[in-house]
């Protein structure tokens, strides 16, 4: 290498550095936190580069006092309103149960959404329940909104004999076709373009669903993400792409996905997407956010980036100790609080609800997972003994059996008599 | 206690190991630097750059956005630049993004620029199953990289070769794929699942020198000396292997390949000449797997001097199931059954 030109100042290279480490006291005060009900809402049939502020901003509804505010207010009564009360209850009861599960060796794996419940339950709400969801592993709440068993969640979750995937996948990595809930890939953003080609089809056939895909605000750096933005934009697709900016990627902060330097949802600027920033942890924004993008989607103009402004409350997933890596007083700290409470607050605020029906419903969560779990245990936990049958290891793999694969189907069944199993 | 204990030689499991080459080579070259995902301030999921980021600093050894196209692309520009890029790619599942860096530009940066520019990087992935990873932590993906002329490809078996061959592998001025076998990365894996696991320090080869050494690449290793079969494996597998070998009470040759390329030809051409049979066997699917260019290189070198056909033992050609694991893992039945098989008559 040359010797550095001594005249010319010498370069230095950035690295990110989150704001706190283990041990520091969390301050958030710097960030910046806009009033409910300040962010304008364009007409759906607006252009993208009419409303670039709102990429920069935060689109809130819910005020300090509860109140739905603001031309964000989607004006839900309150039957809808406990409804998504109890799906995100509903769905933090769920991981609860499950994480614990992991804890008790009876699966392998488990990841929850905790504080992320509104991202998932409040989108799905907006959107019609035929559109196609392309979700990452944090949107279990889709599923338990859309009603899905619970049961078969916890089937696929310890790989059981009833296991809908037959134990073929890591646990969490649901698929429903019938629930319009794509299978879950293990590798990361892959399903963002698959989500817009998906919404081409729908487009090129005169359908009327959409699509809607989620990537959290790690994903973004992935290749997949940029090619499904370009796609979106050249076609127009009715697709909202969804990023969950939960602030963490395992133990690596937001600054490490570009969030130094700009928003998420600015992503959206230089491909004339339209581009919004959510207060994630408020659902009526969420759901504000996500009806108007699909009200653009279905009549045609095109695709919105929707960054989902939020905080991962606990580790990554059963394998991670976020003490490890940030500071354990983040999760508290964090101003834009918790999605659950600040619904409840406002159903409270509106006469609507209570401190005992809050309890009675938190019980009847609890009861109802906890029911599932007894009736999914029947079917056996993962590596006790009930799973499938061992020759479906080599089922869809293709449609038909090829013949090498007949092969070792009947090797792994000889080699299970040879080892007396 | 050998001598190198009593001398104070530390004991290590495979990521101290990993981790102390690392270390060694960045007190040594100040060219070297370390990235990927979570690698920096937490150390890597595995731990295995644990404590670089704090000794070195955050431009030596980072965290990087996750992409892994980008991972690969931005060592590369690193290393035109004359730095020795070491980045990590958190598990071998997740290489197939960075197909296009690897395979078209690192593989051939050397041919197609008459040495103009290099590609001197070393790329480390936690691999292979035993896990119950699922599908997506725990392939076994060297077969697409072997077919990749322009790329070395080194797998470790034990704490001692891993520091050793990651020197290496360092040092060396071409792309080095680097896989770890993650299921003994804590300890020596026999293939039972359901014993106990054992740590590494009853193993011989635990005992790692704090310094700087090479284990040569391209040089494989006879685990185990034996005149009734040659058994070519590498990684995990080669403690299988032997404990199968062992409890069967069978005279097996096993081989330890360690560079899968280039290739230890002469080691493979002497034991299978010794021996007359060979077999092979490997954690990865089956179909154009490694072992298919192995069976075919010996019966290219050997053919008059093999006594049986040889066998290979595999992966089965399906994504590796998570609950059903133990059945899909080439584990001591299918092995005995091979042994009982090529040892017939
Ligand atoms: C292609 C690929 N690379 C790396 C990984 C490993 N990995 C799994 S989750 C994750 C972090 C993702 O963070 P983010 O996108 O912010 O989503 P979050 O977990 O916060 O919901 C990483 C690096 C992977 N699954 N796939
Ligand atoms: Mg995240």
């Amino acid at each position: 290498m040359d010797a550095p030109r001594a005249n010319l100042p010498p370069l230095s290279l950035h690295v990110p550095e989150p704001k706190f480490r283990p041990g520091d006291e969390a301050d958030f005060s710097d960030v910046d936190v806009p009033p409910a009900g300040s962010a304008r809402r364009p007409d759906t049939a607006d252009k993208a580069d009419s409303f670039h502020e709102l990429a920069y901003t935060l689109i809130r509804v819910l005020d300090d006092a509860g109140q739905a505010v603001g031309p964000w207010n989607p004006r839900l009564d309150a039957d809808a309103l406990r409804k998504m009360l109890r799906s995100m209850a509903l769905t933090r009861a769920f991981d609860e149960r499950m994480f614990r599960a992991q804890r008790q060796g009876k699966t392998s794996f488990y990841m929850k959404s905790t504080g992320e419940e509104a991202v998932s339950v409040a989108a799905t709400m907006a959107m019609a329940s035929d559109d196609m969801c392309f979700p990452s592993y944090r949107q279990q709440g889709i599923l338990l909104t859309r009603g899905y068993p619970l049961v078969d969640m916890m089937n696929q979750i310890y790989s059981n004999s009833a296991d809908p995937l037959q134990g073929r996948q890591l646990p969490i990595m649901y698929s429903s076709k019938d629930y319009g809930f794509f299978s879950i890939s293990g590798n990361l953003t892959t399903q963002y373009p698959q989500a817009v080609g998906w919404a081409m089809a729908s487009a090129a056939k005169g359908d009327t669903r959409i699509a809607a895909t989620w990537c959290g605000d790690g994903s973004t750096a992935e290749g997949d993400f940029h090619s499904a933005m370009i796609f979106a934009t050249v076609y127009k697709a009715p697709v909202i792409l969804n990023v969950v900016n939960n602030q963490w990627a395992i133990s690596s902060f937001s600054g490490f996905a570009g969030a130094e330097a700009t928003t998420f949802a600015a992503r959206a600027i230089g491909y004339g997407i339209a581009g919004l920033r959510v207060d994630g942890n408020d659902a009526l924004a969420v759901y504000a956010a996500t009806q108007w993008a699909a009200e653009r989607a279905r009549t045609n103009q095109g695709p919105t980036l929707i960054e989902h402004f939020t905080y991962r409350t606990e580790g990554h997933s059963t394998s991670d100790d976020p003490t490890a890596y940030r500071s354990a007083g983040e999760p508290t700290a964090w101003p834009l609080g918790d999605p659950i409470r600040r619904l409840k607050d406002h159903l409270v605020a509106i006469g609507e609800w209570d401190e005992e029906r809050q309890a009675a419903m938190d019980r009847e969560c609890a009861e109802e997972v906890k029911r599932a779990q007894k009736e999914a245990e029947k079917n056996g936990i993962l590596g006790h003994g009930m799973h499938q049958p061992f020759e479906t290891m080599f089922e869809g793999v293709f449609e038909d059996i090829p013949w090498h694969l007949k092969e070792q189907q009947q090797q792994m069944i000889a080699e299970r008599k040879a080892a007396g199993i | 206690m050998s001598d190198a204990a009593q001398a104070g030689t530390p004991r290590m499991n495979m990521i101290q190991a990993i981790n102390s080459a690392m270390d060694v080579m960045m007190e040594r070259d100040p060219n070297m630097v370390v990235m990927g995902e979570d690698v920096g301030y937490f150390g890597g999921v595995f731990r295995a750059t644990a404590g670089l980021q704090a000794k070195y600093g955050k431009t030596r050894a980072f965290d990087t956005p996750i992409t892994e196209i980008g991972i690969i692309g931005v060592a590369i520009g690193m290393g035109a630049y004359g730095l020795r890029p070491v980045p990590e790619i958190q598990f071998a599942d997740y290489i197939y993004p960075a197909l296009d860096q690897l395979v078209s530009e690192a593989a051939r940066l050397r041919y197609r620029s008459n040495g103009d520019f290099t590609s001197p990087i070393t790329v480390r992935s936690p691999y292979g199953g035993g896990i119950f990873g699922g599908q997506t932590h725990s392939q076994s993906p060297e077969g697409i990289f072997t077919h990749v002329s322009g790329i070395k490809t080194v797998i470790p078996s034990t704490p001692y070769d891993a520091k050793g061959l990651l020197i290496a592998a360092i040092e060396d001025n071409d792309p080095v794929l680097f896989l770890e076998p993650k299921r003994i990365y804590n300890g020596p894996f026999d293939g039972h699942y359901d014993r106990p696991a054992r740590n590494w320090t009853a193993h011989p080869a635990s005992e790692v020198p704090a310094g700087h050494y090479r284990v040569e690449l391209g040089k494989a290793a006879t685990v185990r000396e034996g005149e009734a079969v040659t058994i070519l494996c590498y990684g995990t597998m080669v403690h299988v292997v032997a404990s199968t070998v062992e409890e069967m009470g069978v005279d097996a040759e096993i081989i330890d390949l360690r560079t899968l390329v280039p290739l230890d030809i002469d080691a493979i051409e002497a034991s299978v000449k010794k021996t007359g049979r060979c077999m092979i066997v490997h954690e990865a699917t089956r179909t154009s797997g490694f072992g298919a260019e192995l069976a075919a290189l010996v019966q290219e070198r050997c053919f008059y001097h093999l006594e049986a056909p040889i066998e290979r033992v595999t992966g089965f050609d399906t994504p590796y199931p998570h609950s059903l694991e133990w059945a899909y893992f080439p584990g001591p039945v299918r092995i005995g059954e091979a042994l009982k098989k090529i040892l017939k008559d």
